[in-house]
């Protein structure tokens, strides 16, 4: 009894639970067999996690046992199926970032002033519209977004600045502008909710000091915002580095230890993606490669997203 | 307007100080907000021009893959096979049936799980206790690991390693379901937290147990939730790609899938890449016309969403 009842004090004291406990003291065994098995059920999310670790792990640990750490990290060719194979893996790194990086360029400023748009300007039935119109691009299947940019894309830009595009149709800049339409709902929509969540006293205040539409927007909501935007950006560029699709079919394929935005990448994503379908057989090197490369992966954007959880949970207990 | 009562407001200082800064004052107000209204129209401009290159975007995306698969569109897409010597015959009908199973497969994998964790998340778990908190922060860190890493786990625990499955549509649902599986614990949360807690105290109080209160009241109104973040998930499983490729569907297949034979199996998005990444012009259109059903499909599932959505509303 002692116990529930201590239970059902820190049950309060967590203000998040808007419920009281539940329990009514029960001999039906029936009632404890099924919180259990609600309870593995949710543990199965954490045996994922473990499953993804394990198999990481496991090969990237083989990958290691014949390959140097150093010359893995910061080796600068990458060719593991070439007869003096290199395992380098800076230049699928730079592929993945340059992607990333051009993909957050077009993404950041588009998606910022589309935020900024939806929560200070605009009126509430062209927000109604706006919104989920934007909201759609997050829900176009990458494939698609890949195909945009290899069959449109990637030939008008061509025909426009040449030097985008040395390896026509590959150009790790149009993969990147690809990417970015990808990004700016992901921003666009996290940004505005996080703006939408500063308090309407302090744009009433600001107006109130004589302040014109354009500084309360930029100068008050923004910066009281700008723990839900950074969050934003964090998983849109979390988004960026694990995106497999429009690489796969845009940046092309050369392993390349470049930032120029014409010239043809690989990425992480588009190495894993292509090795995995080929035939390879397991246990080789090349068949630990991929594990090694997708723990790197992994490892990268576990911890952007785990920045972005933070920074989100931030700004929504700030101003409740 | 009376100065002010600095000293003697009779004195020729005191009127020229305030008259100057009132004129002061005045130029600040009156020519400060010209440049500001300048500056906030053109500010404007620039928030309006960045939503409409979003926009554009979108419509481009459609538009673009409508004009080029036009010439493709027929029953042909649906009826035939694909096939790589005649493209202008070839068709989508392995892959629509692969997408079908393995859609079936995650739906039948994902409702029972997904909502059983989020019912303990939400009526069962001490939010006090480590492991809970650790549970709901690794849910929420799954839903952002690029797809590619769940084709890799797939690949190494589900078609070969412990489970070694090889590479059947099953194993394809299986990856898809893990992949999803976030997203629907996440939604139906969300779900029943909405429920009021009043219903459950009036069921409880009425002598119900806690699980006959969850099943007979929560979870009924907690449905369309539950069926929304279901179908957020389904959407995003069908045109998922990546993991596929590493657990089997990359297989080039003209037949129609069945569930265990391991031979291969297909979907729409992987045909579609495997259409696309082929240097003939005729297999984009095809690609671009297999864009075009797979938004169609979409769009479908999604107004199925919002319809069942409306249906099952509750107003508390």
């Amino acid at each position: 009894m002692n116990l529930r009842l201590s239970t059902g004090i820190s049950g309060q004291g967590a203000a998040a639970r808007p419920s009281p406990p539940l329990e009514a003291p029960s001999r039906r065994y029936g009632e404890k067999l099924i919180g259990l098995g609600l309870g593995l059920c949710a543990l199965l999310s954490v045996l994922t996690t473990t499953a993804i670790v394990v198999s990481l792990l496991i090969p990237t640990a083989d990958f290691f046992d014949k390959v140097g750490f150093t010359e893995f990290l910061f080796g600068t060719e990458w060719g593991p199926s070439f007869s003096p194979a290199s395992f380098g893996v800076l230049p699928i790194l730079a592929g993945t970032l340059s992607t990333s990086l051009w993909g957050m360029l077009f993404a950041v400023p588009i998606g910022l002033a589309a935020a900024i748009w939806l929560s200070e300007y605009s009126s509430p039935r062209a927000r109604r519209l706006v919104k989920p119109a934007i909201e759609v691009l997050a829900g176009i299947p990458t494939v698609a977004i890949g195909i945009f940019g290899l069959v449109f894309l990637s030939p008008v830009i061509e025909r426009i600045f040449p030097f985008m595009v040395q390896l026509p149709p590959f150009s790790a800049g149009v993969a990147g502008l690809a990417i970015g339409l990808m990004l700016v709902p992901i921003i666009a929509s996290i940004s505005d909710d996080a703006m939408r969540s500063v308090p309407a006293g302090l744009r009433e205040a600001a107006y109130g000091l004589g302040a014109t539409r354009m500084k309360v927007a930029t100068r008050v909501v923004f910066p009281a915002a700008i723990s839900g935007v950074i969050a934003s950006l964090v998983l849109a560029g979390s988004r960026a580095v694990g995106e497999t699709m429009v690489v796969l079919l845009v940046a092309g394929a050369s392993p390349n230890l470049t930032f120029d935005p014409g010239s043809s990448v690989l990425t992480m994503t588009s190495f894993i993606a292509q090795t995995a379908t080929g035939d390879i057989s397991t246990g080789s090197i090349t068949y630990d490669t991929i594990f090694a490369v997708g723990a790197l992966l992994f490892v990268l954007t576990l911890a952007m997203n785990a920045i972005a959880i933070r920074l989100v949970r931030r700004f929504r207990e700030v101003y409740e | 307007m009376s100065p002010h009562r600095i000293s003697d407001p009779g004195t020729e200082r005191v009127r020229l100080a305030t008259a100057g800064a009132r004129a002061a004052t005045l130029d600040a107000l009156v020519r400060s907000p010209r440049a500001d209204a300048l500056k906030g129209t053109l500010f404007l401009a620039l928030l309006l021009l960045a939503l409409a290159i979003a926009l554009g975007g979108l419509a481009a995306i459609i538009i673009q893959a409508a004009v080029k698969g036009a010439p493709a569109f027929g029953t042909d897409l649906l009826t035939n096979g694909p096939s790589t010597l005649n493209p202008g015959e070839a068709g989508f009908r392995p892959a629509l049936i692969g997408t079908l199973y393995l859609i079936l497969g995650v739906i039948l994998l994902v409702v029972p799980l997904g909502v059983s964790a989020a019912i303990y998340l939400e009526e069962y778990a001490d939010h006090g206790r480590w492991w809970n908190r650790l549970i709901e922060l690794n849910v929420q860190n799954l839903a952002g690991v690029p797809s590619i890493i769940y084709g890799i786990l797939g690949l190494a625990f589900i078609v070969r390693g412990p489970l070694d499955l090889g590479f059947i549509l099953a194993a394809g649902s299986m990856t898809l379901a893990l992949l999803v599986l976030p997203t629907v614990i996440l939604a139906s949360r969300e779900a029943i937290r909405a429920v009021p807690p009043s219903i459950r105290e009036g069921s409880l109080a009425l002598g119900a147990t806690r699980w006959q209160t969850i099943r007979r009241q929560v979870l009924p109104a907690a449905i369309p939730g539950v069926v929304t973040g279901v179908i957020l998930a389904i959407s995003r499983a069908i045109g998922e790609t990546a993991p596929l490729l590493l657990v089997g569907a990359a297989t080039f297949v003209t037949f129609s899938p069945t569930v265990l034979g391991d031979n291969g199996y297909s979907a729409l998005p992987v045909l579609i890449f495997n259409y696309a990444s082929r240097p003939q012009d005729e297999f984009r259109v095809l690609a671009a016309a297999g864009v075009i059903l797979m938004l169609i499909v979409l769009l479908a599932v999604n107004s199925f969403a919002v319809w069942l959505r409306n249906r099952y509303e509750n107003q508390w």
